[in-house]
């Protein structure tokens, strides 16, 4: 794994080579921002906690977190670099793990930018801080479990459109899985034991645990291995589809 | 140990098509081996294979000894690989991507300073190193993946492709280089212009629907031409007929070919049978019976014609 950083430097900057980087924090600083005081009434609820902010980021990320993930084995291909990346003197493992980690520090750095939100709430209350940084962590826990997601099948295609959309399709089956909308689809005709199955993949559910202030071990473990077992299909993908 | 390169029975198969069959090569220290074929003949695929980069379905690749599906990294570590198109990191600059190049291959502080700009130096990349990549011309391009190829100074050179796209001045600079560092490398270069091949190679291997038909210096390659040793003579037109009897007459000579007139006479063309000298005997029987020709040479053949008879079967029965 000795050459990660390297290829973690290179990917990192790669995402200021271009306005993409700026685009996305903005639109990203924007949305939760406005999750947050319009959908979830920040200020009428008069709570000193950051609950509401939270609540909307399985979404933000549905949303966003494809458009990071898309380029980052589909343009490899699309370019023809993956050829000149896999043939230097470094594993495909520690490809898929350098550029997964920079983008997932990229993502890190557009979630550390809402700090203002924790300021405002300090200000205005005096709310729990522990909790709040659980939230984070929770936070950032689920965008490493999409990342993971996207990363893998952008490796799939060298069309970003198609990696984008798939990614989507996936992580929203992973986010609504705990919804009572998908439940009730599946209950009708699947066994309890797949019911629960689905439930317990839920991203929403595993989060909304992390969130409410205690970081539970089997929910960290849970996106843990989420990311571990995404990671592992995305060398095993990377190295099965290369040839085309 | 002096085999740098060596593939044994390497096949790939896509499907129902198998595109590379059975490919067996060895490259020693000092050769720059030239890989021929028509588009399509499997010479990208055989690249990709030699470098680790393609699984082969079949058969054995290795680097310096280092197999390069059981020690991929070993191998890589010697090989310094322009794949076909020479992808780059667009939006990075030269300088950028040739530090991220240098960093992989281990390279750290002043000795990757150093070796960088040796990289730049050899491929005269100086006036581009801060633009972006994606704005190079295609041979800037070309360029800056020869540099990447370069950097580590590698035992092991494969390049597909390195002048394509580049000037007839680049391509003397490219080739130059290639012949300047060839004696402590193998490499191999794909191409096909067949002028490259006469240039910088010192053995040619033409591989035709994934198999290797020919391996051969270029010389010998050359001399399968069958109008390789032929004479040449332009006779007054008066004398054609009476010297292209005398020619057929001569020992070694095989068929006579009479050319189209022009303003200084008729063209004759005198072919060797089976590879002998028959120049000389030409040219003594021509002063002695005071052929009135104005001209005489000795036929090189041309790599073009025997790379059309060699990948192309049909070709041959026109010719």
């Amino acid at each position: 794994m000795g050459n990660v950083p390297t290829i973690f430097r290179r990917e990192f900057a790669g995402y200021f080579a271009t306005p993409v980087a700026f685009i996305f924090i903005i639109i990203f600083l924007a949305l939760a921002g406005s999750f947050t005081f319009y959908l979830g009434y920040f200020i009428e609820r008069g709570n000193a906690d950051l609950q509401t902010f939270f609540l909307f980021h399985p979404w933000l990320y549905l949303l966003l977190i494809p458009a990071v993930s898309m380029r980052l084995w589909a343009e490899e291909r699309k370019q023809g670099t993956i050829e000149l990346f896999l043939t230097l003197p470094i594993s495909i493992a520690e490809a898929v793990v350098g550029k997964f980690l920079a983008a997932w520090a990229f993502v890190s750095l557009a979630l550390a930018l809402t700090f203002p939100m924790w300021i405002t709430v300090n200000l205005l209350g005096e709310p729990d801080n522990g909790v709040i940084a659980a939230g984070y962590i929770g936070s950032l826990l689920m965008a490493g479990a999409y990342l993971a997601i996207g990363s893998c099948l952008s490796a799939l295609t060298k069309n970003q459109v198609i990696a984008f959309v798939l990614t989507i399709t996936v992580c929203f089956l992973f986010t609504a899985g705990g919804s009572s909308v998908v439940l009730g689809l599946i209950q009708s005709w699947a066994p309890e034991v797949v019911v629960n199955a689905v439930q317990s993949l839920s991203f929403m559910t595993h989060f909304q645990n992390i969130s409410k202030g205690v970081i539970y071990v089997p929910d960290a473990i849970f996106f843990a291995a989420v990311i571990l077992s995404w990671l592992a299909a995305n060398i095993l993908i990377v190295d099965l589809k290369k040839a085309d | 140990m002096n085999t740098m390169i060596a593939t044994e029975g390497l096949t790939k198969v896509f499907g129902a098509k198998t595109v590379v069959d059975s490919v067996t090569l060895q490259v020693n220290r000092g050769e720059v081996l030239g890989f021929l074929g028509p588009n399509g003949a499997g010479k990208s695929t055989t690249m990709k294979m030699i470098t680790g980069y393609l699984r082969p379905t079949a058969g054995r690749s290795s680097i310096c000894g280092q197999d390069v599906l059981d020690s991929p990294i070993e191998a890589k570590r010697h090989l310094g690989y322009l794949p076909e198109g020479a992808p780059l990191y667009p939006d990075m600059s030269p300088r950028g991507f040739l530090m991220f190049i240098a960093a992989i291959r281990g390279l750290r502080g002043a000795e990757k300073a150093k070796r960088v700009d040796q990289a730049i130096a050899m491929t005269q990349l100086a006036e581009v190193l801060a633009q972006p990549i994606e704005t190079l011309s295609k041979g800037f391009k070309r360029r800056v993946g020869l540099a990447q190829a370069l950097l580590h100074d590698p035992d092991v050179l494969i390049l597909d492709e390195p002048t394509d796209g580049l000037d007839p001045n680049q391509k003397h600079e490219v080739r130059k280089l290639i012949h300047d560092i060839a004696p402590t490398k193998a490499i191999i270069i794909s191409t096909h212009i067949l002028e490259e091949v006469e240039a910088v190679c010192s053995r040619a291997v033409v591989i035709a629907q994934g198999r290797v038909i020919a391996d051969d210096t270029p010389a010998g390659l050359i001399a399968r031409s069958p109008r390789h040793g032929a004479v040449t003579l332009t006779v007054a037109a008066a004398r054609a007929e009476a010297v292209k009897n005398a020619l057929s007459s001569i020992a070694g000579v095989g068929a006579v070919q009479q050319g189209k007139a022009n303003g200084k006479g008729v063209l004759l063309t005198a072919f060797a049978k089976d590879g002998a000298d028959v120049a000389t005997a030409i040219a003594e029987r021509a002063a002695a019976e005071h052929w009135p020709i104005s001209n005489l040479h000795t036929e090189r053949g041309n790599l073009d014609s025997v790379f059309r008879s060699l990948t192309n079967p049909t070709a041959r029965k026109a010719a």
